[in-house]
This record gives C-alpha cells, structure tokens and sequence, in this order.
C-alpha cells in the first residue's frame, strides 16, 4: 500500500497551527512559572522541622502524584464553578490543573535537589557561623540549582506534552488546532505528522537553552 | 594568679537515642593550651568537638565560653540554646573538618572571603585582602583562583585552615584534619597547624597521629567509652601511662615515633 502523502492542504493552514503553538506555549510558560510559585512553597513547607507545615504538603503532593492529569483538568473546569461559584474559562481551567500538578512535582525536584547537598555543606557553613538562611541563600542553594536543571527540565517538559489535555476543553492550543485543521482538510496523517514535528521542535530548543543554563550553574566542577 | 579558662565543659553529656557517647566530661581549656584528644574509634572524640562549636547540642552539662556560661535555663530544667547565640560562638570557635568542606562553587579565595562576608559584614575589598594575606600564611597564594576540585587534598585542607582564621577564632577545633589524606600530604598540614602552635593559638585537636601529638600538644586527654580516660602532659599519657587501656591502646599504635 502506497499512501500519496499531500501535505499542501495542512500547510495553507499553518497559520492555524502556529497559533496552537502559541498557545501551548502560552499555558506552558504560565504553568510552569505558577508551578514553581507553589512547587517552592510546598518544597518549604515539606523541609520544615513542623508537622503542621509539613503534613499538608505531603497530602497535596501524594494527591497529584497519585491522580491522572485529565482528572485535573475536568475538575477545575467542570466542578470548580459548582462547588465555588466561579466559572474559569478553559485557558484559566488548564493553567490552575497544570500549575497544582507540577506545582507538586516541582516540589519534590526543589526537595530533591536541597537534600541532595551533602551533610559536610551544611556543617562548613554552619561552623562558620552562617544562620539557616544564610547558608541556604550562599552554599545550599548556588549547589542545589545545577542540580535541579534535569529534574527540572524533564518536569517542564511533561507538563509541555500534558497542556495537550486543555484540547478536551475545547481550547484552542496546539493539538485542538490540529483537530480543527484536520475536519477541513481531512488530512490525519499529514496534520498529525506536522503537529509531531512542531513539538518535537518545541522541545528541542528549549532543551538545548536548558543544556545551556545546566552548564553554566555547574561550570565550578 | 588567677585567668579564667577560656574554655570550660563541665559534666557534659552527649545521648543519640538511647545511645549515650559522651558521660561525664569536665575539661578546662586556658588561653594559648593546646589539647590532643585521642581514643579509639568510636569512643566519642568527634562527639566531643562538636559538642563544643555545637555542631551537635550536649544533652546535658555546662559549656562556658571566657566564663560566660552559653544557653539559658529552659522551662522543664534543661539548658537551651537559641540559635542566635549558637552563630555567635561558631564565630568565636573555629572548626577545620577530617573532609575539608570546602565550597566546590567558590574559588579558594572566595572560600576564605565567604563568611567574612555573609556573617561578619566585612566589606569586599577588606574581605579579599585578609584572605590573600590568610592563603599566604598557609602557603596558597598562587593558588588563590582556583576552585576546590582543582587542588590536592592538603591545599584543600590548608584553604580550609586559612577559612577558619579568617573569622579570628578565639579556639580552633581540629577533627583529624589529616586522616583523609594521602601519606605524603600530611606533612604540609602538620606544618601549618604546627605553626600556629607557635602563635601561641588556643586549638583542640582529634588526632591519630600520636607523634604529632606529643609535639603539638600541652595536655593530651585518653577518650574511653566517652569519659577521660587519662589526663596528663604529652609525656604523662604518650610516653608514662598509667591506665591499662591507654596502655593498650597505645600499643596499637606502637608505628609511631616521637
Ligand atoms: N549523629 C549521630 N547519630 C547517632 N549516632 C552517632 C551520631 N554521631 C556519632 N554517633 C555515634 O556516637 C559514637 C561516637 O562517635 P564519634 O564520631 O564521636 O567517635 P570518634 O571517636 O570520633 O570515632 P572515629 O575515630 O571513628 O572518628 C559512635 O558509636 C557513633 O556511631
Ligand atoms: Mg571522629
């Protein structure tokens, strides 16, 4: 079987696929910089000496490692304007799932990456004479960030590929643009091909910027 | 004449769980003394300096610093330390480390300069010319741009001794500053510590190496099952024991030479 592949039909609507990818990119950058907002918090609280800070934490983050995303999504879409009387409109809907979801993965990377800093760190410091804070802002944390860039980075990029799920509410990010293009052109395979690729370019780059800044903050070893 | 110890531990006891390592130590620490502590391992040694910069927080006992006792008397009876206070004598009480820990993302330089500046305020500029002249003693100069992964574990050790000055300890603590390195690098650590020595610094040192010990020291102390064991001058307790477990223990590390 030979399939006569066309793509003219998918690229005279680029133009609707570049917005998708706007908007994708538009919910990605918005989660990830609310995700790191509660992902920070959560990640304080989880390394408090209190159980009251850290008990709480630790329900919110087994919660969302332990429930699918869509589940997520349909929540604070669907039951969100029930409960709470405020209807989010879908781009408001993905980013709160999004940003709760990394949020406390994102927690765990901060966690991760501040524990991961051996105990002889924080000893040299604090012989020194530095506060808690002190030897976290000048010795914990300048170790602990290039060490968070993989972790960091792969967690981005999950959530990148997850925005896919705002499509189910009907917002226009990349993969509902495709599925738009696709009911005019009826082109699946060329349609799908490209919105592939153009992931994959996403991806790509921001990938290399992630190298890029990795190398910078572990240039010292 | 009468001076104050400028550093006093009186029935100081030290409990991990149920697990008590330190039972009971009084020591007296006067200005200029200088104190080996040596003891099998596992016998507390390590415990007991870090006991004394609070690295670790006694479980019970008095530490006074220039006879000023440290902590306040808590509520159920116990002796409690706020953390404030606790920065303060860190200052005051150096501590050079069997694992250097220096900062792998500060040069040796800014090694020094680090807590001059985060904890003490001094300026920048003031900060980098007591370190230079703080790596110049210890013999690093040149080295003074270089990160740690760059430098042999004695240079390292010597940044790390050089760091510890520069916050102008009134006591430093030793804790085997040479176990971790290679045979022919301990020399030049001796060295740096062994001048000092001549300074005429207050220091406590944990250490293996008995022959330095005797040199170095004014008071060598024996640690058994976290009490003193035995007391006395360098010769009193290297060359003279009188307990059987000094006795023993010193036969053990009969290699040696005074
Ligand atoms: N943080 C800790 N938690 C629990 N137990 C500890 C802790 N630190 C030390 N210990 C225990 O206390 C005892 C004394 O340890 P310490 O490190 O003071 O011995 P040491 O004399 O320095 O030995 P070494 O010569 O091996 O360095 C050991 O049994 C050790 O396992
Ligand atoms: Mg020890």
């Amino acid at each position: 079987m030979t399939y006569a592949w066309d793509f003219m039909p998918v690229l005279r609507h680029l133009d609707m696929l570049a917005l998708g990818l706007v908007n994708t990119v538009k919910i990605a950058a918005a989660s990830i910089v609310l995700g790191v907002a509660i992902g920070l918090v959560l990640a304080l609280m989880r390394l408090s000496p209190s159980r009251l800070a850290r008990a709480p934490a630790t329900a919110f983050i087994e919660f969302y490692r332990n429930t699918p995303p869509i589940v997520h999504f349909f929540w604070f879409f669907y039951a969100l304007p029930v409960l709470a009387d405020i209807s989010l409109d879908p781009l408001a809907a993905a980013i709160l799932a999004l940003s709760t979801q990394s949020g406390a993965f994102y927690a765990e990377v901060f966690r991760g990456g501040i524990v991961s800093i051996e105990k002889g760190q924080w000893e040299g410091a604090r012989a020194l004479g530095m506060s808690r804070a002190q030897l976290m802002r000048r010795v914990v944390l300048p170790q602990a960030i290039g060490r968070m860039v993989p972790p960091f980075v792969e967690r981005s990029f999950e959530l990148t590929k997850t925005t896919a799920l705002a499509s189910t509410l009907a917002y226009g990010e990349l993969l509902y643009q495709a599925m738009q293009v696709n009911s005019q052109t009826f082109r699946p395979l060329e349609v799908y091909t490209v919105v592939a690729l153009l992931y994959l370019v996403l991806l790509i780059t921001a990938s290399a910027l992630a190298r890029l800044a990795e190398q910078r903050l572990t240039a010292y070893r | 004449m009468t001076t104050t110890p400028l550093l006093e531990v009186e029935g100081l006891h030290k409990a991990f769980g149920p697990h008590e390592v330190l039972r009971g130590i009084d020591l007296a620490v006067m200005p200029g003394e200088r104190v080996a502590i040596i003891g099998g391992s596992g016998s507390g040694k390590s415990t007991l300096l870090r006991c004394l910069n609070f690295m670790e927080v006694p479980t019970a006992g008095r530490i006074a610093l220039d006879g000023r006792t440290l902590g306040r008397r808590g509520r159920d009876g116990g002796t409690v330390y706020p953390e404030s206070e606790l920065c303060g004598v860190r200052r005051r009480v150096g501590m050079v480390f069997q694992q250097f820990n220096l900062f792998p993302h500060r040069t040796a330089i800014e090694n020094v300069m680090e807590a001059l500046v985060t904890v003490k305020g001094t300026p920048r500029a003031e900060a980098r010319a007591r370190a230079e002249a703080e790596l110049g003693k210890v013999g690093l100069s040149e080295k003074r741009d270089a990160y740690p992964s760059r430098l042999s574990g004695g240079q390292q050790q010597r940044v790390a001794i050089a760091r510890a000055l520069a916050m102008d300890p009134e006591i430093l603590l030793f804790d085997e500053p040479t176990s971790s390195l290679d045979p022919e690098l301990v020399g030049e650590v001796l060295r740096v510590i062994r001048g000092l020595a001549g300074e005429g610094r207050t220091m406590l040192l944990v250490t293996h190496e008995l022959g330095f010990a005797y040199h170095f020291a004014t008071k060598v102390v024996f640690l058994a099952d976290g009490r003193f064991y035995e007391v006395g001058t360098p010769d009193e307790v290297l060359k003279h024991p009188r307990g059987e477990r000094t006795r023993s223990f010193l036969a053990r590390h009969s290699e040696f030479a005074f």
